[in-house]
Protein backbone atom coordinates (compact mmCIF):
# COMPACT_ATOMS: atom_id res chain seq x y z
CA UNK A 1 0.00 0.00 0.00
CA UNK A 2 1.69 3.50 -0.87
CA UNK A 3 0.49 5.20 2.43
CA UNK A 4 1.54 8.65 0.92
CA UNK A 5 -2.15 8.78 -1.12
CA UNK A 6 -3.77 8.70 2.31
CA UNK A 7 -5.99 11.09 3.47
CA UNK A 8 -6.11 12.64 6.89
CA UNK A 9 -9.19 10.71 7.88
CA UNK A 10 -7.92 7.23 6.67
CA UNK A 11 -4.20 7.80 7.91
CA UNK A 12 -5.55 9.27 11.24
CA UNK A 13 -7.09 5.68 11.84
CA UNK A 14 -4.71 3.78 10.84
CA UNK A 15 -1.91 5.40 13.31
CA UNK A 16 -4.94 4.86 16.05
CA UNK A 17 -4.64 1.28 15.22
CA UNK A 18 -0.98 1.28 15.53
CA UNK A 19 -0.72 0.16 11.76
CA UNK A 20 1.26 2.13 10.85
CA UNK A 21 3.57 4.85 12.45
CA UNK A 22 3.72 8.74 11.81
CA UNK A 23 7.07 8.17 11.14
CA UNK A 24 5.95 5.70 8.04
CA UNK A 25 3.84 8.35 7.08
CA UNK A 26 6.62 11.23 7.45
CA UNK A 27 9.08 9.39 5.57
CA UNK A 28 6.42 8.35 2.81
CA UNK A 29 5.78 12.07 2.83
CA UNK A 30 9.60 13.05 2.04
CA UNK A 31 10.52 10.65 -0.09
CA UNK A 32 7.53 11.58 -2.52
CA UNK A 33 8.97 15.63 -2.08
CA UNK A 34 12.69 14.01 -3.09
CA UNK A 35 11.11 11.90 -6.21
CA UNK A 36 9.21 14.97 -7.22
CA UNK A 37 10.26 18.14 -6.24
CA UNK A 38 12.76 18.41 -9.24
CA UNK A 39 9.51 18.23 -11.42
CA UNK A 40 6.93 20.40 -9.51
CA UNK A 41 8.91 22.94 -7.29
CA UNK A 42 5.72 23.20 -4.93
CA UNK A 43 7.87 23.78 -2.00
CA UNK A 44 10.24 26.72 -0.89
CA UNK A 45 11.82 25.12 1.95
CA UNK A 46 11.76 21.17 2.90
CA UNK A 47 11.83 20.91 6.50
CA UNK A 48 13.23 17.37 6.33
CA UNK A 49 14.75 17.66 10.35
CA UNK A 50 11.72 18.95 11.84
CA UNK A 51 9.39 16.51 10.34
CA UNK A 52 10.97 13.61 11.34
CA UNK A 53 11.16 14.87 14.93
CA UNK A 54 7.49 15.91 15.64
CA UNK A 55 7.12 12.09 13.70
CA UNK A 56 8.20 10.88 16.64
CA UNK A 57 7.47 13.00 19.00
CA UNK A 58 3.85 12.13 17.38
CA UNK A 59 4.62 8.56 17.65
CA UNK A 60 5.11 9.06 21.75
CA UNK A 61 1.90 10.95 21.75
CA UNK A 62 -0.28 8.22 19.89
CA UNK A 63 1.23 5.59 22.04
CA UNK A 64 0.13 7.42 25.29
CA UNK A 65 -3.50 8.01 23.44
CA UNK A 66 -3.83 11.69 23.50
CA UNK A 67 -3.94 12.16 19.53
CA UNK A 68 -6.36 14.37 17.58
CA UNK A 69 -6.97 13.05 14.29
CA UNK A 70 -4.01 15.60 12.96
CA UNK A 71 -1.84 13.94 14.77
CA UNK A 72 1.41 12.53 12.95
CA UNK A 73 -0.24 13.66 9.57
CA UNK A 74 2.31 15.65 7.81
CA UNK A 75 1.47 18.80 6.27
CA UNK A 76 2.67 21.46 4.16
CA UNK A 77 2.74 25.25 5.14
CA UNK A 78 2.40 28.28 2.86
CA UNK A 79 5.07 30.20 3.17
CA UNK A 80 3.70 33.59 4.14
CA UNK A 81 2.56 31.71 8.04
CA UNK A 82 5.04 32.49 10.37
CA UNK A 83 6.83 29.55 11.56
CA UNK A 84 9.29 29.50 14.55
CA UNK A 85 12.66 28.84 13.15
CA UNK A 86 11.73 27.78 9.80
CA UNK A 87 12.66 30.51 7.40
CA UNK A 88 9.22 32.55 5.72
CA UNK A 89 10.38 33.94 2.58
CA UNK A 90 6.46 34.84 1.25
CA UNK A 91 8.83 33.75 -1.86
CA UNK A 92 9.84 37.33 -2.08
CA UNK A 93 13.72 38.38 -2.35
CA UNK A 94 12.55 40.99 0.56
CA UNK A 95 12.36 37.87 3.25
CA UNK A 96 14.14 35.35 1.62
CA UNK A 97 16.37 34.88 4.86
CA UNK A 98 13.46 35.96 7.25
CA UNK A 99 13.55 33.68 10.07
CA UNK A 100 10.48 34.13 12.22
CA UNK A 101 11.07 34.11 16.01
CA UNK A 102 7.02 33.35 16.36
CA UNK A 103 4.85 30.84 15.36
CA UNK A 104 1.38 32.40 13.49
CA UNK A 105 -1.53 31.44 15.46
CA UNK A 106 -2.23 28.38 13.00
CA UNK A 107 0.72 26.86 13.14
CA UNK A 108 0.62 26.87 16.61
CA UNK A 109 -2.84 25.04 16.82
CA UNK A 110 -1.72 22.64 14.64
CA UNK A 111 1.28 21.92 16.08
CA UNK A 112 -0.74 21.65 19.36
CA UNK A 113 -2.86 19.37 17.58
CA UNK A 114 0.27 16.98 16.53
CA UNK A 115 1.65 18.44 12.90
CA UNK A 116 4.27 17.03 11.20
CA UNK A 117 5.18 20.00 8.86
CA UNK A 118 7.37 18.79 5.99
CA UNK A 119 7.86 22.03 3.95
CA UNK A 120 7.13 25.24 3.24
CA UNK A 121 4.86 26.13 -0.10
CA UNK A 122 5.63 28.08 -2.88
CA UNK A 123 3.34 30.71 -3.92
CA UNK A 124 2.85 34.04 -5.65
CA UNK A 125 5.44 36.60 -3.85
CA UNK A 126 3.35 38.56 -1.30
CA UNK A 127 0.63 36.15 -2.15
CA UNK A 128 -0.17 38.54 -5.41
CA UNK A 129 -1.07 36.85 -8.23
CA UNK A 130 -2.82 33.93 -9.74
CA UNK A 131 -0.28 31.46 -10.90
CA UNK A 132 2.50 31.22 -8.74
CA UNK A 133 4.95 32.42 -11.55
CA UNK A 134 5.11 35.37 -9.53
CA UNK A 135 7.35 33.50 -6.86
CA UNK A 136 10.62 35.05 -6.88
CA UNK A 137 12.58 32.03 -6.66
CA UNK A 138 10.89 29.29 -9.22
CA UNK A 139 7.47 28.77 -10.68
CA UNK A 140 5.46 25.88 -9.86
CA UNK A 141 4.38 23.29 -12.31
CA UNK A 142 1.12 21.77 -12.42
CA UNK A 143 0.76 18.09 -11.68
CA UNK A 144 -1.94 17.44 -14.27
CA UNK A 145 0.42 18.87 -16.97
CA UNK A 146 3.92 20.04 -16.14
CA UNK A 147 3.73 22.68 -18.46
CA UNK A 148 0.77 24.20 -16.80
CA UNK A 149 0.40 26.84 -13.47
CA UNK A 150 -0.89 25.22 -10.68
CA UNK A 151 -3.43 28.34 -10.01
CA UNK A 152 -2.06 31.00 -7.04
CA UNK A 153 -1.04 32.31 -5.40
CA UNK A 154 -1.29 29.08 -2.96
CA UNK A 155 0.28 27.20 -6.05
CA UNK A 156 2.57 25.25 -3.72
CA UNK A 157 0.19 24.03 -1.13
CA UNK A 158 -1.95 22.96 -3.33
CA UNK A 159 0.65 21.16 -5.66
CA UNK A 160 1.85 19.60 -2.35
CA UNK A 161 -1.68 17.70 -2.01
CA UNK A 162 -2.29 16.72 -5.26
CA UNK A 163 0.93 15.30 -5.46
CA UNK A 164 0.64 13.66 -2.41
CA UNK A 165 4.02 15.44 -0.99
CA UNK A 166 1.54 15.89 1.99
CA UNK A 167 -1.75 14.55 3.67
CA UNK A 168 -2.84 18.10 3.69
CA UNK A 169 -1.98 21.73 3.50
CA UNK A 170 -2.80 25.40 4.74
CA UNK A 171 -3.13 28.68 2.41
CA UNK A 172 -3.73 32.02 2.31
CA UNK A 173 -6.93 33.53 0.28
CA UNK A 174 -7.12 37.15 -0.14
CA UNK A 175 -9.24 37.06 -3.94
CA UNK A 176 -9.28 33.47 -4.71
CA UNK A 177 -5.63 32.28 -3.46
CA UNK A 178 -6.71 29.08 -2.10
CA UNK A 179 -10.01 27.96 -4.44
CA UNK A 180 -8.22 28.99 -7.69
CA UNK A 181 -5.41 26.95 -7.40
CA UNK A 182 -7.46 24.35 -5.42
CA UNK A 183 -9.97 23.99 -8.94
CA UNK A 184 -6.63 23.50 -11.24
CA UNK A 185 -5.08 20.88 -8.96
CA UNK A 186 -8.17 18.71 -8.14
CA UNK A 187 -8.37 19.38 -4.36
CA UNK A 188 -10.59 20.81 -1.61
CA UNK A 189 -10.05 24.58 -0.59
CA UNK A 190 -11.75 26.55 2.13
CA UNK A 191 -11.74 30.06 2.05
CA UNK A 192 -13.40 30.56 5.69
CA UNK A 193 -15.83 33.99 6.50
CA UNK A 194 -13.52 36.64 7.39
CA UNK A 195 -12.86 36.79 10.88
CA UNK A 196 -12.85 32.72 11.07
CA UNK A 197 -9.15 32.13 10.97
CA UNK A 198 -6.69 33.98 13.27
CA UNK A 199 -4.41 35.96 11.02
CA UNK A 200 -2.25 36.41 13.59
CA UNK A 201 1.47 35.63 11.73
CA UNK A 202 0.45 35.91 8.61
CA UNK A 203 2.28 38.29 6.32
CA UNK A 204 -0.29 41.21 5.35
CA UNK A 205 -1.13 41.88 1.97
CA UNK A 206 -4.71 43.33 2.22
CA UNK A 207 -5.76 43.01 5.91
CA UNK A 208 -9.67 43.52 5.18
CA UNK A 209 -9.51 40.40 2.71
CA UNK A 210 -6.70 38.50 3.73
CA UNK A 211 -8.06 35.05 5.44
CA UNK A 212 -6.34 31.69 6.23
CA UNK A 213 -8.29 27.99 4.99
CA UNK A 214 -7.46 24.45 4.58
CA UNK A 215 -6.33 22.88 1.43
CA UNK A 216 -7.15 18.83 1.65
CA UNK A 217 -7.78 15.71 -0.63
CA UNK A 218 -11.28 15.52 0.62
CA UNK A 219 -13.58 17.07 2.29
CA UNK A 220 -13.87 14.96 5.50
CA UNK A 221 -10.36 16.10 5.98
CA UNK A 222 -11.20 20.19 5.27
CA UNK A 223 -13.56 19.73 8.08
CA UNK A 224 -10.84 18.45 10.25
CA UNK A 225 -8.32 20.90 9.74
CA UNK A 226 -11.12 23.75 9.86
CA UNK A 227 -11.51 22.02 13.70
CA UNK A 228 -8.00 22.41 14.41
CA UNK A 229 -7.76 26.23 13.31
CA UNK A 230 -10.91 28.25 13.68
CA UNK A 231 -12.16 30.67 16.38
CA UNK A 232 -11.40 33.35 18.36
CA UNK A 233 -7.80 34.57 18.87
CA UNK A 234 -7.00 37.12 21.38
CA UNK A 235 -4.01 38.41 18.65
CA UNK A 236 -6.52 39.41 15.80
CA UNK A 237 -8.78 41.59 16.80
CA UNK A 238 -10.87 40.83 13.48
CA UNK A 239 -11.25 37.02 14.22
CA UNK A 240 -14.73 36.55 15.44
CA UNK A 241 -15.74 35.84 19.04
CA UNK A 242 -18.50 33.15 18.21
CA UNK A 243 -17.98 29.36 19.08
CA UNK A 244 -16.79 27.28 16.68
CA UNK A 245 -18.48 24.39 15.94
CA UNK A 246 -17.65 20.35 14.84
CA UNK A 247 -17.63 20.40 11.21
CA UNK A 248 -17.49 16.77 11.13
CA UNK A 249 -21.24 16.50 12.01
CA UNK A 250 -22.45 18.42 8.67
CA UNK A 251 -21.27 15.43 6.53
CA UNK A 252 -24.20 14.10 5.46
CA UNK A 253 -24.32 12.50 1.72
CA UNK A 254 -28.06 14.19 1.47
CA UNK A 255 -29.13 17.82 0.33
CA UNK A 256 -32.91 17.33 0.60
CA UNK A 257 -34.32 20.78 2.39
CA UNK A 258 -31.57 23.08 0.68
CA UNK A 259 -32.23 25.62 -1.20
CA UNK A 260 -29.39 26.78 -3.94
CA UNK A 261 -28.93 29.50 -6.89
CA UNK A 262 -26.73 29.55 -9.76
CA UNK A 263 -26.26 33.59 -10.65
CA UNK A 264 -25.57 33.73 -14.41
CA UNK A 265 -23.28 36.46 -14.03
CA UNK A 266 -20.55 34.10 -12.98
CA UNK A 267 -20.98 32.36 -16.58
CA UNK A 268 -18.78 35.02 -18.02
CA UNK A 269 -17.91 35.55 -21.61
CA UNK A 270 -14.48 33.94 -21.69
CA UNK A 271 -15.48 31.09 -20.19
CA UNK A 272 -14.02 28.20 -20.96
CA UNK A 273 -17.60 25.51 -22.59
CA UNK A 274 -15.80 22.49 -20.61
CA UNK A 275 -15.83 24.48 -17.76
CA UNK A 276 -19.80 25.47 -18.64
CA UNK A 277 -20.61 22.23 -18.75
CA UNK A 278 -19.02 20.48 -15.92
CA UNK A 279 -20.12 23.05 -13.66
CA UNK A 280 -23.86 22.60 -14.77
CA UNK A 281 -23.43 18.51 -14.79
CA UNK A 282 -22.42 18.83 -10.84
CA UNK A 283 -25.36 21.38 -10.48
CA UNK A 284 -27.30 19.03 -11.90
CA UNK A 285 -26.00 16.46 -9.33
CA UNK A 286 -26.74 18.66 -6.63
CA UNK A 287 -30.67 18.92 -7.50
CA UNK A 288 -30.47 15.02 -8.03
CA UNK A 289 -29.01 14.41 -4.27
CA UNK A 290 -32.41 16.41 -3.20
CA UNK A 291 -31.14 20.35 -3.31
CA UNK A 292 -33.65 22.59 -4.94
CA UNK A 293 -31.82 24.66 -7.54
CA UNK A 294 -33.23 27.93 -9.14
CA UNK A 295 -30.93 28.20 -12.23
CA UNK A 296 -31.48 31.90 -12.79
CA UNK A 297 -30.72 34.05 -9.90
CA UNK A 298 -29.16 37.62 -10.47
CA UNK A 299 -26.35 39.72 -9.03
CA UNK A 300 -26.10 42.31 -10.42
CA UNK A 301 -22.66 44.19 -9.28
CA UNK A 302 -20.45 41.33 -9.78
CA UNK A 303 -19.83 42.34 -12.90
CA UNK A 304 -17.62 45.73 -10.94
CA UNK A 305 -16.05 43.18 -8.53
CA UNK A 306 -12.80 43.20 -10.48
CA UNK A 307 -12.25 46.66 -10.45
CA UNK A 308 -13.41 47.23 -7.05
CA UNK A 309 -10.90 44.36 -5.82
CA UNK A 310 -8.16 45.68 -7.71
CA UNK A 311 -8.63 49.09 -6.25
CA UNK A 312 -9.10 47.98 -2.69
CA UNK A 313 -6.49 45.25 -2.16
CA UNK A 314 -3.50 47.20 -3.86
CA UNK A 315 -4.09 49.96 -1.50
CA UNK A 316 -4.04 47.71 1.73
CA UNK A 317 -1.12 46.08 0.25
CA UNK A 318 0.39 49.92 -0.42
CA UNK A 319 0.24 50.27 3.01
CA UNK A 320 1.15 47.28 4.43
CA UNK A 321 4.18 46.87 2.78
CA UNK A 322 5.73 50.33 3.80
CA UNK A 323 7.37 48.63 6.46
CA UNK A 324 9.84 47.07 4.73
CA UNK A 325 12.18 49.70 4.95
CA UNK A 326 15.47 47.35 5.28
CA UNK A 327 16.05 48.46 9.20
CA UNK A 328 14.04 45.68 11.28
CA UNK A 329 14.42 42.90 8.88
CA UNK A 330 14.25 41.50 5.53
CA UNK A 331 16.69 42.11 2.89
CA UNK A 332 18.27 45.97 2.84
CA UNK A 333 20.34 47.89 0.19
CA UNK A 334 24.14 48.44 1.56
CA UNK A 335 25.27 50.61 -0.97
CA UNK A 336 23.27 54.06 -0.63
CA UNK A 337 24.12 57.50 -0.45
CA UNK A 338 21.63 57.95 2.30
CA UNK A 339 18.77 57.21 4.26
CA UNK A 340 16.00 57.87 1.60
CA UNK A 341 18.46 56.32 -1.27
CA UNK A 342 18.80 53.23 1.31
CA UNK A 343 15.06 52.62 1.46
CA UNK A 344 14.01 53.49 -2.28
CA UNK A 345 16.47 51.11 -3.40
CA UNK A 346 15.90 48.37 -0.77
CA UNK A 347 12.37 48.74 -2.44
CA UNK A 348 13.28 48.00 -5.62
CA UNK A 349 15.74 45.72 -5.44
CA UNK A 350 13.70 43.54 -2.65
CA UNK A 351 10.09 42.93 -4.30
CA UNK A 352 9.71 41.82 -7.54
CA UNK A 353 7.54 43.55 -10.64
CA UNK A 354 3.83 42.16 -9.78
CA UNK A 355 4.53 44.08 -6.10
CA UNK A 356 5.70 46.98 -6.81
CA UNK A 357 2.62 47.35 -9.59
CA UNK A 358 0.24 46.53 -6.57
CA UNK A 359 2.39 49.17 -4.54
CA UNK A 360 1.96 51.34 -7.23
CA UNK A 361 -1.81 51.15 -7.86
CA UNK A 362 -2.73 51.05 -4.39
CA UNK A 363 -0.44 54.31 -4.23
CA UNK A 364 -2.27 56.16 -6.66
CA UNK A 365 -5.57 55.20 -5.68
CA UNK A 366 -5.08 56.64 -2.16
CA UNK A 367 -3.18 59.88 -3.01
CA UNK A 368 -4.23 63.22 -2.87
CA UNK A 369 -7.02 63.52 -5.72
CA UNK A 370 -7.88 60.36 -6.48
CA UNK A 371 -9.12 59.17 -3.34
CA UNK A 372 -12.28 60.18 -3.77
CA UNK A 373 -13.00 58.75 -7.03
CA UNK A 374 -11.19 55.46 -6.99
CA UNK A 375 -10.34 53.88 -2.93
CA UNK A 376 -13.65 55.54 -1.71
CA UNK A 377 -15.82 54.91 -4.85
CA UNK A 378 -14.52 51.13 -4.76
CA UNK A 379 -15.54 51.01 -1.18
CA UNK A 380 -18.93 51.99 -2.07
CA UNK A 381 -19.53 49.64 -4.51
CA UNK A 382 -17.98 46.84 -2.28
CA UNK A 383 -20.87 47.96 0.05
CA UNK A 384 -23.63 47.27 -3.18
CA UNK A 385 -21.66 43.70 -3.70
CA UNK A 386 -22.19 42.91 -0.09
CA UNK A 387 -25.88 43.46 -0.52
CA UNK A 388 -26.10 41.57 -3.70
CA UNK A 389 -25.04 38.44 -1.50
CA UNK A 390 -27.63 39.12 1.57
CA UNK A 391 -30.34 39.28 -0.61
CA UNK A 392 -29.11 35.78 -2.05
CA UNK A 393 -29.00 34.55 0.98
CA UNK A 394 -32.87 35.47 2.78
CA UNK A 395 -33.57 33.06 -0.53
CA UNK A 396 -30.76 30.63 -0.74
CA UNK A 397 -28.76 28.45 1.11
CA UNK A 398 -25.66 28.27 -1.08
CA UNK A 399 -25.15 29.92 -3.91
CA UNK A 400 -23.40 27.62 -7.04
CA UNK A 401 -20.63 28.82 -9.49
CA UNK A 402 -17.50 27.61 -11.19
CA UNK A 403 -14.28 28.68 -9.34
CA UNK A 404 -12.30 29.75 -12.67
CA UNK A 405 -13.44 30.42 -16.22
CA UNK A 406 -10.68 28.55 -17.75
CA UNK A 407 -8.99 25.33 -16.92
CA UNK A 408 -5.26 25.60 -16.03
CA UNK A 409 -3.63 27.29 -18.59
CA UNK A 410 0.24 27.12 -19.63
CA UNK A 411 2.73 28.92 -17.77
CA UNK A 412 4.08 31.95 -19.41
CA UNK A 413 0.73 32.37 -21.01
CA UNK A 414 -0.74 35.51 -18.99
CA UNK A 415 2.50 36.63 -17.10
CA UNK A 416 3.38 39.69 -18.92
CA UNK A 417 -0.61 40.70 -19.40
CA UNK A 418 -1.41 41.71 -16.08
CA UNK A 419 -5.13 42.09 -16.63
CA UNK A 420 -4.87 39.11 -18.33
CA UNK A 421 -3.68 37.60 -15.04
CA UNK A 422 -6.49 39.29 -12.80
CA UNK A 423 -9.12 38.60 -15.12
CA UNK A 424 -8.91 34.41 -14.17
CA UNK A 425 -9.98 35.46 -10.50
CA UNK A 426 -13.45 37.05 -11.92
CA UNK A 427 -15.00 34.40 -10.12
CA UNK A 428 -13.80 34.50 -6.50
CA UNK A 429 -12.97 38.00 -5.52
CA UNK A 430 -16.11 38.58 -5.35
CA UNK A 431 -16.31 36.40 -2.40
CA UNK A 432 -13.65 38.19 -0.38
CA UNK A 433 -15.23 41.40 -1.01
CA UNK A 434 -17.92 39.95 0.72
CA UNK A 435 -15.96 38.44 3.39
CA UNK A 436 -18.38 35.34 3.29
CA UNK A 437 -17.12 31.65 3.27
CA UNK A 438 -16.48 29.83 -0.11
CA UNK A 439 -14.93 26.44 -0.72
CA UNK A 440 -13.70 24.82 -4.33
CA UNK A 441 -14.71 20.80 -4.19
CA UNK A 442 -13.61 18.61 -7.88
CA UNK A 443 -16.12 18.53 -9.84
CA UNK A 444 -14.49 17.15 -12.81
CA UNK A 445 -11.95 17.57 -15.92
CA UNK A 446 -12.46 19.56 -18.89
CA UNK A 447 -9.81 18.46 -21.60
CA UNK A 448 -7.77 16.74 -19.09
CA UNK A 449 -7.56 19.16 -16.74
CA UNK A 450 -9.26 19.95 -13.00
CA UNK A 451 -12.42 22.05 -12.86
CA UNK A 452 -13.58 23.28 -9.82
CA UNK A 453 -16.77 24.15 -8.42
CA UNK A 454 -17.21 26.77 -6.15
CA UNK A 455 -19.84 26.52 -3.26
CA UNK A 456 -20.51 30.49 -1.92
CA UNK A 457 -22.34 30.30 2.10
CA UNK A 458 -23.48 32.75 4.50
CA UNK A 459 -21.10 34.51 7.11
CA UNK A 460 -20.15 31.54 9.50
CA UNK A 461 -22.06 29.47 7.11
CA UNK A 462 -19.01 26.74 6.21
CA UNK A 463 -21.09 23.32 7.76
CA UNK A 464 -23.46 24.19 4.94
CA UNK A 465 -20.53 24.30 2.35
CA UNK A 466 -19.21 21.07 4.09
CA UNK A 467 -22.68 19.50 3.58
CA UNK A 468 -23.07 20.30 0.21
CA UNK A 469 -19.79 19.36 -0.78
CA UNK A 470 -19.61 16.20 1.08
CA UNK A 471 -22.44 14.86 -0.10
CA UNK A 472 -21.32 16.26 -4.13
CA UNK A 473 -18.54 14.19 -3.02
CA UNK A 474 -20.00 10.92 -1.99
CA UNK A 475 -21.92 10.62 -5.24
CA UNK A 476 -18.99 11.18 -7.80
CA UNK A 477 -15.03 9.73 -7.78
CA UNK A 478 -13.37 13.38 -8.57
CA UNK A 479 -11.47 13.22 -5.67
CA UNK A 480 -10.56 9.79 -5.93
CA UNK A 481 -8.50 10.22 -9.48
CA UNK A 482 -4.91 10.97 -9.06
CA UNK A 483 -2.37 12.54 -11.66
CA UNK A 484 0.19 10.26 -13.03
CA UNK A 485 3.99 11.50 -11.90
CA UNK B 1 -6.13 57.43 -18.35
CA UNK B 2 -2.86 57.99 -19.63
CA UNK B 3 -0.73 58.57 -17.20
CA UNK B 4 2.88 60.27 -17.72
CA UNK B 5 6.21 59.14 -16.91
CA UNK B 6 6.67 62.39 -14.58
CA UNK B 7 3.11 60.88 -12.59
CA UNK B 8 4.39 57.51 -12.04
CA UNK B 9 7.78 58.85 -10.39
CA UNK B 10 6.24 61.02 -8.54
CA UNK B 11 3.94 57.74 -7.01
CA UNK B 12 6.74 56.10 -6.60
CA UNK B 13 8.40 59.02 -4.19
CA UNK B 14 5.56 58.91 -2.42
CA UNK B 15 6.33 55.22 -1.42
CA UNK B 16 10.00 55.59 -1.36
CA UNK B 17 10.37 52.74 -4.32
CA UNK B 18 12.97 53.15 -6.34
CA UNK B 19 12.61 52.88 -10.21
CA UNK B 20 14.48 51.92 -13.44
CA UNK B 21 13.87 54.52 -16.28
CA UNK B 22 12.63 50.94 -17.92
CA UNK B 23 10.36 50.42 -14.86
CA UNK B 24 8.80 54.04 -15.23
CA UNK B 25 7.91 53.04 -18.88
CA UNK B 26 6.65 50.04 -18.26
CA UNK B 27 4.30 50.83 -14.88
CA UNK B 28 3.41 53.80 -17.01
CA UNK B 29 1.98 52.00 -19.77
CA UNK B 30 0.42 48.85 -17.79
CA UNK B 31 -0.58 51.29 -14.76
CA UNK B 32 -2.65 53.18 -17.57
CA UNK B 33 -4.25 50.13 -19.14
CA UNK B 34 -5.33 48.77 -15.44
CA UNK B 35 -6.75 52.35 -14.54
CA UNK B 36 -8.52 52.13 -17.64
CA UNK B 37 -10.03 49.40 -17.03
CA UNK B 38 -11.82 50.68 -13.32
CA UNK B 39 -13.62 53.76 -15.47
CA UNK B 40 -16.46 50.90 -15.46
CA UNK B 41 -17.08 51.79 -11.62
CA UNK B 42 -17.98 55.48 -12.98
CA UNK B 43 -21.46 53.68 -14.33
CA UNK B 44 -22.53 52.80 -10.80
CA UNK B 45 -24.96 55.08 -8.98
CA UNK B 46 -23.59 54.98 -5.20
CA UNK B 47 -25.04 58.46 -4.14
CA UNK B 48 -26.57 57.14 -1.23
CA UNK B 49 -24.18 54.25 -0.47
CA UNK B 50 -21.65 54.20 2.64
CA UNK B 51 -18.56 52.96 2.07
CA UNK B 52 -17.69 49.17 3.42
CA UNK B 53 -14.00 49.18 4.95
CA UNK B 54 -14.14 46.12 6.50
CA UNK B 55 -16.78 42.94 6.47
CA UNK B 56 -17.62 42.03 9.84
CA UNK B 57 -19.72 43.67 12.05
CA UNK B 58 -16.70 43.89 15.10
CA UNK B 59 -16.17 47.57 15.91
CA UNK B 60 -13.66 49.38 18.35
CA UNK B 61 -12.40 45.85 19.78
CA UNK B 62 -10.49 46.62 23.19
CA UNK B 63 -8.93 45.10 25.69
CA UNK B 64 -7.30 45.46 29.38
CA UNK B 65 -4.08 46.83 29.39
CA UNK B 66 -1.94 43.65 31.05
CA UNK B 67 1.71 43.38 31.46
CA UNK B 68 2.61 39.96 29.46
CA UNK B 69 6.15 38.48 28.34
CA UNK B 70 7.20 39.54 25.05
CA UNK B 71 10.27 38.00 23.30
CA UNK B 72 14.12 38.32 23.96
CA UNK B 73 15.80 41.31 22.89
CA UNK B 74 18.10 39.21 21.04
CA UNK B 75 15.55 37.03 19.03
CA UNK B 76 13.65 40.79 18.35
CA UNK B 77 17.42 41.86 16.47
CA UNK B 78 18.22 38.35 15.19
CA UNK B 79 16.84 39.08 11.32
CA UNK B 80 17.99 42.98 11.90
CA UNK B 81 20.25 43.96 8.78
CA UNK B 82 22.50 45.95 11.05
CA UNK B 83 22.40 46.29 15.14
CA UNK B 84 24.60 47.78 17.74
CA UNK B 85 24.17 47.35 21.61
CA UNK B 86 20.95 46.00 21.50
CA UNK B 87 19.62 48.42 19.14
CA UNK B 88 18.64 48.56 15.05
CA UNK B 89 21.27 50.10 13.42
CA UNK B 90 19.91 53.45 10.93
CA UNK B 91 21.22 55.46 8.72
CA UNK B 92 21.74 58.97 9.92
CA UNK B 93 18.00 60.87 9.64
CA UNK B 94 19.79 64.38 9.46
CA UNK B 95 22.65 64.89 7.65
Amino acid sequence: MDISGLTIHEASELLRRREISSLDLTRAALERIARLEGKLHALVTISEDMALQQANQADDRLKRGEATPLTGVPAVIKDNMCTKGVRTTCSSKMLANFVPPYDATVVERLKAGGMVMVGKGNMDEFAMGSSTEHSAFFPTHNPWDLSRVPGGSSGGSAVAVAADEAVYSLGSDTGGSIRQPAGFCSVVGLKPTYGRVSRYGLVAFASSLDQIGPLTKDVTDCALVMNAIAGHDPRDSTSLPYPVPDYTRWLVPDLRGLRLGVPREYFVEGMQRGVEEAIRAAVAKLEELGAEVDWAVSLPYTTYSLAAYYIIAPSEASANLARYDGVKYGFSAQEAENMWDAMEKTKQGGFGPEVKRRIMLGTYALSAGYYDAYYLKAQKVRTLIRRDFDQAFEKFDAVITPTSPTVPFRIGEKVADPLQMYLSDVCTLPINIAGVPALSVPAGFADGLPVGMQVIGKPLGEEVLLRIAFAYEQATDWHKKKPEL
Amino acid sequence: MKLSGEEVKHLALLVRLGLSQAEVERFREQLSDILGAFEVLRQVDTSDVPPTAQSIALENVMRDDEPAPSLPVDQVLANAPSQEEGFFRVRAVLE
